[in-house]
């Protein structure tokens, strides 16, 4: 319902917003081979942005520039500019540790820690700041809290994260990564893995997050994406196709490709 | 071909492939058996509590006690040098040498170090650590237990390095790639939690070293040569299971046979009671990452 009137009183594509990353003129190289085709998008501050296409249109390669995790492993290349808060994430002064701690990241399947459930919380914070075990305790309460776990798993904290069910081990996960406090939050199709029931925990819990954090989520599922973003940006073989207010691309894109897409003829 | 003849060949094909699978199988595990039995049936006769109190003696009188001790702590020690060499290698080779030629390289000459005699072992062990302690010490001290647990060690060795490579090569990359979106560096990352997440399966293949060296006779005959006395320091000659089964089982006396019997009981009982113990381990680990 708020969605609904949301969108009739003051339609997104013409919402002043903040841009949080600013992406230009983005190639990207696996060994030769041409991912990222010059991507130029604005990301809007605490907002839902979701990236659709076709498999093997860059969507997740993209995404994975954001936080350079690309480059552990080798032959891989970015050229181009990502400004996050005005500074360029690619160049090689900017500090992993510095643009990890800023961007976080959900990945496809869930993989907690082999440890308790309050350690794979605690683990990444530990890494970054030292706090007394009280000041922990509160800290890994309101990231399980702000994950719609707490409730949960408050009981079992004790216990191996690995005992948890997919969809508490994807929450877990994202608990992990807001725990660091980032100002952006990479999901990468998080619920591709998780069961209808588990999959709208998550969604519901993205759009209560997004009032904190900046929201880039990657997704083959489109109803996902016209459900849970604000703004979506439509792939296909490397390059932009299209990017604006999801309920535009979702009922009159611009781009031929886009309507097909989305209307199901190919991909 | 009609439907019900193609449904007859595949029924005729799938029968005799399960006999043909089934026999191999019964043929294998036929000897296994064969073995167990005749260790078993020769040795359990012999078992009594004097093979623990007495020491090797060639006597009908003659006891295990100094060769227990004995294996135990050359095991223990070998263990102690392979391990952490072992399982720090396998990491390097999983975790920094995976695509590397370095680590080929590596991989390929531990395959070869697995597959060595191990009598080999023995005999390098006494040409870089028995003659140089002789010559230095002027002979009071040549043949150790110490020289005898280098031996083994280099017997577990190559067995660690490739299941810790392995079990390490396991753990999803999608782990490593969560750590590292935290910005933890690749040290913690592996210590904290890669090998964390592998670690029944490296405890495994140490357990598995630790049976395939305990039953090694061939690397000590060089080194820790055997000794008819008690003795717990790692510089003296040192008395072992396996060498002892051998120059029991080199006397006439059927005595003395009875006890090599016995003492290869032991040490099957010994190799049984690890793989059982790994087997508890491993499938503990299965309900992870599946």
């Amino acid at each position: 319902m708020n969605d609904l009137a949301a969108a009739v009183e003051i339609p997104l594509t013409e919402v002043e917003e903040n841009p949080k990353i600013k992406v230009s003129d983005l190639h990207f190289y696996y060994a030769g081979f041409h991912a990222l085709k010059g991507i130029s998008m604005d990301i809007p501050e605490k907002k839902v942005t979701a990236i659709i296409g076709p498999s093997g249109c860059g969507k997740s390669t993209l995404l994975r520039v954001f936080n350079r995790i690309y480059s552990i492993y080798p032959k891989l290349e970015a050229r181009g500019q990502i400004i996050l808060d005005g500074e360029n994430v690619l160049d090689p002064a900017y500090s992993l540790n510095r643009l990890r701690s800023k961007v976080g990241m959900v990945f496809q399947k869930p993989v907690p820690f082999p440890m308790t459930i309050f350690e794979n919380v605690a683990y990444g914070i530990r890494h970054h700041e030292k706090l007394s075990r009280a000041d922990m305790e509160v800290r890994v309460e309101k990231a399980l809290r702000d994950a719609a776990l707490w409730d949960e798993v408050k009981d079992k904290l004790k216990q191996n994260a690995l005992g948890l069910s997919g969809g508490q081990q994807q929450r877990l996960c994202i608990a992990r990564a807001i725990a660091l406090r980032p100002e952006v939050l990479l999901l990468d199709e998080p619920t591709s893995a998780l069961d209808p029931i588990a999959t709208s925990r998550i969604e519901q819990l993205v759009e209560e997050l997004k009032s904190q954090f900046t929201i880039v989520i990657v997704t083959h599922n489109m109803q996902q994406a016209a459900r849970c973003s604000d703004r979506t940006a439509f792939m296909y073989m490397g390059e932009l196709i299209e990017f604006d207010g999801t309920e535009k691309i979702f009922t009159k894109p611009s781009k031929k490709q886009t309507e097909d897409y989305i209307t199901g003829r190919f991909g | 071909m009609s439907t019900q003849g193609i449904y007859l060949r595949r029924r005729i094909v799938n029968v005799t492939a399960l006999l043909l699978g089934g026999c191999a199988t019964v043929l294998g595990l036929l000897f296994l058996v064969w073995i167990l039995w005749v260790t078993i049936s020769n040795g359990i006769g012999a078992l009594h509590l004097s093979l623990f109190t007495k020491i090797t003696a060639y006597a009908d009188e003659g006891g295990l006690s100094n060769a227990i001790v004995g294996s135990l702590i050359m095991d223990l020690m070998a263990l102690l040098i392979c391990a952490p060499i072992g399982v720090m290698a396998g990491t390097y080779l999983a975790e920094y040498g995976r695509n590397s030629k370095l680590g080929a390289l590596i991989r390929f000459l531990n395959d070869i170090l697995l597959s060595a005699p191990s009598i080999v072992m023995g005999l390098f062990v006494y040409v870089i650590i028995v003659l140089p302690i002789s010559n230095m010490t002027h002979g009071h001290i040549s043949f150790s237990g110490f020289a005898g647990s280098v031996a083994l060690a280099l017997i577990g060795l190559p067995v660690i390095v490739r299941t810790t490579d392995e079990m390490l090569q396991l753990v999803p990359g999608t782990l490593r790639e969560a750590a590292l979106s935290l910005g933890v560096p690749q040290w913690k990352l592996t210590v904290q939690v890669l090998v964390r997440a592998a670690a029944s399966g490296i405890i495994t293949g140490v357990l598995l070293a630790l049976a395939r060296l305990a039953g090694e006779t061939a690397p000590l005959l060089f080194t820790a040569f055997g000794n008819n006395f008690m003795t717990v320091h790692p510089l003296d000659k040192m008395a072992s299971l396996p060498v002892a089964i051998y120059q029991y089982t080199n006397d006439p006396s059927p005595a003395l046979h009875s006890i090599a019997w016995a003492g290869a009981l032991l040490i099957t009982l010994f190799v049984l009671a690890l793989s059982l113990l790994t087997r508890l381990l491993f499938s503990r680990k299965k309900v992870s990452y599946e």
